[in-house]
């Protein structure tokens, strides 16, 4: 078998209920995987499904183990490698605080521009920006404030869904 | 459906009647009340009241793995639960299905640190398959059926279901299992057709095959040892079991090799180690069973029969892998091997088997035979004698006696074997031996024992006594933790660090206490006469305590971290040069 490290996202479809998270959560702790992000929020209100993205990194061997780990949780719907499964779309969405005066503050502004962040607050001394990307855009955007005066940063995690028009 | 309204403690009740539920093993407390007040006002389940909530779980195991059910199991809030924590993860690593009923604190109190508040959910999530809170009694019914349910389908194990005082008292709607359909649980039984047929082809073509069987084949029920049986027959070839797996092949049959792993046979593991095709039916290439992967049966092509696609390519990567259950791919291995009229390389089998019989003339379990002292493994072969054609059951408790009983005692059919193989637990023994007891009040049933084992769940006579379980508790006293003595001698330059049974109590006077019988064997002579003894008691639990040679160390032994040629036959081979670095951190 392969040792190479491999990054995979994962999507799985799980009821909504008490303690789901703490299932998978507890997964990856009590056998030692990754989690690199995870998000998750109900997207099914009428049967109370979640999705739950999750990046996570082992080799092709661990990656497999994850997923049948993970198909054998009760509250499991399915399992999905996205990775595996042909081309998909990744995004994160981050709030960036901002903080300065003069040329900093000038040019935090036109980066956010560039990279088509908009502002969603703003006082004579901050913003905040929002940014939807890649996980290596908002980590450039991000890269780039801290030389502009950084105060914070809240990112969501990958969120993601494989291209056409097949469900999941 | 009735739209009768029960309290949930009836709902409990009429739940696992529904569900078949004979006897239920447990201890009450304040957040379990209104069920055993419940229990109280029926006669159709049986309570049964063990001395300590752990010894309830390691009870309704024994009658589990004995009968093939789903084992019962109720204990109150808080240090109830905490106690059942053991068993619970006992079963989780072996694979039995139990369903266990925990009270909780009124749903109002939860959060609050309440008097014997625990997350109990926290608790046991990694200890059972799935658990569950009730916090409606109206999804009660419901949640217990689904339980039952997810215990025992697929790969079995412990359900725990968390059902607070509030809840039981609450009046709600009963609804039979008939009407509960899981929402997504489905575990695949029926194997993909193209994978069962590339391994008929690939079995048919073997020149040195072997057959590694597991508990899998036990947890597919009684029928899937007989298609075992009968698929190893047709094809002639060789088998080995895991420990958990004993019996699904009759011992008895000169095909079979005995167990393999660690302390497992000469012949067994050579077979594994030179083989060109493995055929894994339920086992799950446990680090007891492969020792040094990188040096695991390095030549073969190998085919794994699992119901748990998590068991597949988990620390072993496999040719042709195989998600179903084990009778239903027997039945169709069998089906195809005959259609496609198959029949084995018989002349490479027969080359094959004469090396296996070299291996075998090496008589790998042999011991010193000697009349000044009793040996363990002769006190073990005198009860296989006294067993011979009668009806019996074995437990054990963990440790060398636990292996010498695996090498021992020979099982020709399923389900009469019951150990702790995945969590190695100290202490299942005497209540396993009691849960199988109640399940076939008229067999025998012997807990194979060490002497420090036995004190772990000692006060379960008690219980064996008050429901007349005959049970027969076979000390092989070594006065050592000899297990741990013969690693200490192993790895740890004979430094016996807390490894000695001091202050042992008088078995026999201990038995008497309780008004059991107690038995004692000090010399060879008298091994015969205690068994002899112990199988004329059917009234009362037995306690024979056999004061064996206290040096006496397992083997063949494959030294932890060890490839399966690298065996140690006796006392005089070499420790030191087997035992790698590597091997020292295993366990
Ligand atoms: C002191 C000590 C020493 C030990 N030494 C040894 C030793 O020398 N040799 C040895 O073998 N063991 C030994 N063990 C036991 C060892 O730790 C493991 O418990 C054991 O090897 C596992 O057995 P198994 O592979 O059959 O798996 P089990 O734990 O029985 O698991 C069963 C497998 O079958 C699958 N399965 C379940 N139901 C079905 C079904 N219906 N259909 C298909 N598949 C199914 C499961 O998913 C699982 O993968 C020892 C234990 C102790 C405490
Ligand atoms: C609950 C528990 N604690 C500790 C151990 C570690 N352990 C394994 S075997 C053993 C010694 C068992 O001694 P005994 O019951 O006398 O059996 P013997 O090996 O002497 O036959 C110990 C301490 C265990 N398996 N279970
Ligand atoms: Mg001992």
């Amino acid at each position: 078998m392969e040792n190479a490290i491999e990054k995979h996202t994962i999507a799985v479809l799980v009821d909504n209920e008490p303690g789901v998270l703490a299932r998978v959560i507890g997964l990856f702790s009590g056998r030692g995987y990754n989690i690199e992000s995870l998000t998750v929020a109900e997207v099914n209100n009428a049967d109370h499904l979640s999705r739950i993205t999750l990046v996570t990194s082992g080799t092709r061997m661990i990656i497999e183990q994850i997923k049948a780990q993970l198909g054998r949780l009760v509250p499991v719907h399915r399992v999905h490698d996205l990775t595996d499964e042909g081309p998909s779309v990744e995004r994160e969405l981050a709030l960036v605080k901002v903080a300065g005066t003069g040329d900093k503050r000038i040019e935090a502004l036109r980066l956010a521009d560039i990279f088509k962040a908009k502002v969603v607050d703003a006082t004579l001394t901050s913003f905040i920006f929002e940014l939807t990307g890649t996980t290596s855009q908002v980590d450039d955007f991000v890269g780039l404030m801290t030389q502009l005066g950084l105060v914070e940063a809240s990112r969501t995690g990958v969120v993601a869904m494989s291209k056409g028009p097949a469900a999941f | 459906m009735s739209e009768q309204k029960l309290t949930g403690a009836q709902i409990v009740i009429k739940a696992l009647k529904d569900q078949g539920v004979d006897i239920i093993f447990g201890y009450p407390g304040g957040a379990v009340l209104p069920i055993y007040d419940a229990l109280f006002q029926q006669n159709d389940l049986r309570h049964v009241l063990v001395r300590h909530e752990q010894a309830a779980v390691h009870a309704a195991e024994g009658y589990a793995r004995s009968t093939g059910k789903v084992g019962c199991v109720l204990v109150t809030s808080g240090p109830g639960a905490t106690n059942a924590v053991t068993g619970l993860l006992d079963a989780l690593c072996d694979s039995i299905p139990l369903v266990c009923l925990s009270g909780q604190v009124p749903t109002h109190l939860i959060g609050n640190d309440a008097f014997q508040e625990a997350d109990t959910t926290g608790i046991t999530r990694p200890c059972t398959k799935h658990n569950y809170l009730v916090k409606d009694v109206d999804n009660l019914a419901r949640t217990l059926h689904e339980a039952f349910y997810v215990a025992r389908s697929g790969r079995p194990g412990p359900v725990l279901v968390d059902i607070p005082k509030d809840v039981q008292f609450a009046d709600g709607t009963y609804v039979p299992p008939a009407e509960v359909k899981h929402k997504t649980y489905r575990p695949q039984v029926k194997a993909e057709l193209a994978r069962i047929e590339e391994a008929v082809e690939l079995i048919a073509n073997a020149k040195r095959p072997v057959f590694y069987t597991g508990g899998g084949v036990i947890n597919a029920g009684p029928f899937a040892s007989k298609l075992l049986t009968q698929f190893v027959k047709t094809t002639g070839f060789p088998i080995t079991s895991t420990l958990m797996g004993l019996g699904a092949f009759p011992a008895s049959d000169t095909q079979w090799l005995g167990m393999l792993g660690m302390h497992g046979t000469y012949e067994a593991n050579l077979a594994m180690y030179e083989c060109d095709v493995m055929i894994n039916i339920g086992a799950r290439f446990d680090d007891r069973v492969t020792g040094k992967l990188s040096a695991f049966s390095p030549g073969s092509k190998k085919i794994h029969v699992d119901i748990d696609p998590s068991s597949i390519n988990k620390n072993v990567a496999v040719d042709i892998p195989i998600v179903g259950d084990c009778g239903a791919v027997l039945e169709d291995m069998l089906r195809i091997w005959k259609a496609r009229a198959k029949s084995p390389d018989k002349a490479a089998l027969k080359e094959w088997w004469g090396k296996i019989e070299g291996w075998r003339a090496r008589n790998c379990l042999n011991y010193n035979r000697t009349e000044s002292v009793i040996k363990p493994q002769y006190a073990l072969e005198r009860l296989r004698e006294a067993l011979r054609g009668k009806d019996h059951y074995i437990t054990t408790e963990v440790g060398q006696h636990q292996m010498w009983a695996a090498q021992f005692l020979p099982f020709d059919q399923p389900n009469r074997w019951m150990t702790s193989g995945g969590l190695g637990t100290m202490g299942y023994g005497l209540p396993a031996a009691i849960g199988a007891q109640l399940a076939h009040p008229d067999a025998i049933v012997v807990d194979v024992s060490g002497e420090a084992s036995f004190l772990m769940n000692m006060q379960e006579i008690g219980t064996a006594v008050q429901y007349r379980a005959p049970v027969k508790i076979f000390i092989l006293n070594n006065q050592y933790m000899g297990m741990v003595r013969q690693w200490q001698e192993l790895l740890h330059g004979s430094r016996y660090s807390q490894s000695y049974s001091e202050a042992l109590p008088d078995f026999v006077k201990l038995a008497e206490s309780w008004g059991c019988v107690g038995l004692r064997a000090t010399t060879v002579a008298e091994v015969d006469q205690v068994i002899e003894k112990m199988l004329a008691v059917t009234d009362r639990p037995c306690i024979i305590d056999i004061a064996v040679d206290p040096r006496e160390n397992c083997f063949p032994m494959i030294p932890g971290g060890k490839a399966h040629n690298e065996i140690l036959f006796g006392p005089d081979d070499s420790p030191s040069d087997a035992t790698p670095e590597d091997g020292m951190v295993l366990v």
